[in-house]
């Protein structure tokens, strides 16, 4: 092991750290958004809703990620669609765990049980009234962990926008190794620093867990 | 004060894709009646009283409250709207409580009015403070449902449900899911309720209790009523077959 190496170059890898974390929070936050409006669609009594969002997510759970990136950055030029790595990483990443984040934020939803809707109902309370006052706040709690997984997913799946080259972790490993032909100190390095954030993450989940779950 | 029925149910069919669960019920409630509804496990008595709220949709036949259409054939929106309104009108209390568990006692009781501005955010309070009182839970108020007993829970949801001023209760089997000395504090609250007047059908399969509080007892068995009348009458004198078998078994299991 080439310590001297790691030393010299690990603020390298920070700072490509760095930006893994960025584009995992903002494909998170895309994700996020597509997932609830998804979910949502997807429970919807209109099939116009209900049918769209069922496709998205099969679609998106169907194919490789890699595929989609790929689709979206060198096939979206031909359709006009020009994208930056970047760009192309944050909405490509977003796009795909969205689709998982539906089926997270559904099962939650589903999982409150009945009875909780017909009480609602009972008191006089519309559908999208018993929805955001009783079944979404019960809904959230259980959906922490679900998606505090996909989010997890999608950090470590975040590797291949390298591929599209964004400098991010994965990115600068290749090419420390390319110049210095250490790959086994390069992708140590590298997936220190993935565990490093994907702990963190893990963590705070957890604890958000903890916080919202009802008393019992 | 008329004596028209509050709530009227005319030849009431439904059934559960091929499974034909009531087959042709009519029954009448007048204000102020205590209806106790009895009969064998799977005769219909849950899926009549949730007809009535239209938590379970009908086949065919007619059901009235408060002399308006329950079942108006409508368009979806409209229907809606319909029975939000009717149901604000409908209190009803089930077997496993139910309650919000996100929210604690007295949010539970004030939801509701709040939400559908049938009161402010301070008159629901004060008016929740009152109802928890006379449940027997202003010790309570801020307790969240996973602290409360299957008593004290049961008691918040008929809190609950009379904070919306409800013109008749309907209550499936209340007691069932509580340990045996709980069941007392919550048929407290509801023989109250009787002393009030409040029109209420309370499915039960507590004979004691139903003839203590309901002044009209209906015996339905497979999706029809086979006898009703007066507690007295129909507990002492049952003039038909499946009713006497019913009580008997009922009475020595
Ligand atoms: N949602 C449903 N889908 C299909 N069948 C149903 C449904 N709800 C009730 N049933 C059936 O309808 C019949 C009547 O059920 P219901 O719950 O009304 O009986 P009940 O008199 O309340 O019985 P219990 O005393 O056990 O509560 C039963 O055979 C039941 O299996
Ligand atoms: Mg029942």
């Amino acid at each position: 092991m080439d310590f001297a190496l790691i030393a010299k170059v690990w603020t390298f890898f920070a700072a490509a750290a760095w930006v893994t974390l960025q584009i995992s929070a903002l494909a998170i936050c895309l994700g996020l958004c597509l997932g609830f409006a998804a979910a949502l669609a997807s429970i919807s009594r209109n099939v116009l809703l209900r049918f769209p969002a069922r496709v998205y997510v099969s679609i998106f759970r169907g194919t490789p990620a890699l595929i989609q990136l790929f689709l979206l950055y060198y096939g979206g030029p031909q359709i006009g669609l020009q994208l930056g790595p970047f760009e192309a990483g944050v909405i490509g990443l977003g796009i795909n765990i969205g689709a998982y984040m539906t089926e997270s934020i559904r099962g939650a939803i589903l999982a409150v049980e009945k009875g909780q809707m017909e009480a609602a109902r009972c008191l006089g309370l519309g559908h999208v009234q018993s929805m955001r006052n009783v079944i979404l706040p019960q809904a959230l709690r259980l959906m922490v962990r679900p998606l505090g997984v996909n989010a997890v997913a999608l950090i470590k799946g975040s590797a291949i926008v390298s591929t599209i080259s964004v400098v991010e972790l994965t990115y600068t490993a290749h090419r420390y190794i390319s110049s210095t032909y250490k790959p086994f100190e390069m992708f140590i390095l590298a997936s220190l620093f993935y565990l490093v954030i994907v702990s963190v993450v893990s963590f705070a989940v957890n604890r958000i867990d903890e916080r919202v779950a009802l008393e019992s | 004060m008329s004596n028209d029925p509050i709530i009227r149910i005319k030849d009431l069919h439904k059934s559960f894709g091929p499974v034909e669960v009531l087959k042709g019920i009519d029954m009448d409630v007048a204000p102020g009646q205590i209806v106790a509804l009895i009969g064998p496990s799977g005769s219909g008595k849950s899926t009549l009283l949730r007809t009535i709220n239209q938590l379970e949709d009908v086949t065919s036949g007619e059901i009235f409250f408060d002399g308006a259409l329950v079942n108006r054939d409508l368009p979806h929106r409209q229907r809606e709207k319909h029975l939000n309104r009717l149901r604000q009108d409908i209190g009803m209390v089930f077997q496993h409580f139910n309650l919000f568990p996100h929210l604690t006692a007295i949010e539970n009781v004030t939801m509701a009015p709040v939400l559908l501005g049938r009161q402010t955010k301070t008159q629901a309070l004060a008016e929740a403070r009152a109802l928890l009182e006379k449940v027997g839970l202003s010790d309570r108020a801020d307790y969240y449902p996973s602290r409360l007993s299957g008593g004290q829970k049961q008691r918040v949801a008929i809190a609950r449900a009379l904070a919306m001023n409800p013109k008749a209760m309907l209550f499936d089997e209340v007691t069932s899911a509580l340990d045996p000395e709980l069941v007392g504090e919550v048929n407290k609250v509801m023989k109250q309720l009787a002393q009030e007047h409040m029109t209420m059908i309370i499915v039960t399969h507590e004979l004691r209790f139903a003839s203590d509080v309901a002044d009209h007892v209906v015996f339905m068995a497979d999706g029809v009523v086979v006898e009703e009348g007066p507690p007295d009458a129909l507990f002492r004198a049952p003039q038909h077959e499946r009713t006497k078998a019913f009580l008997q078994q009922v009475f020595e299991g």
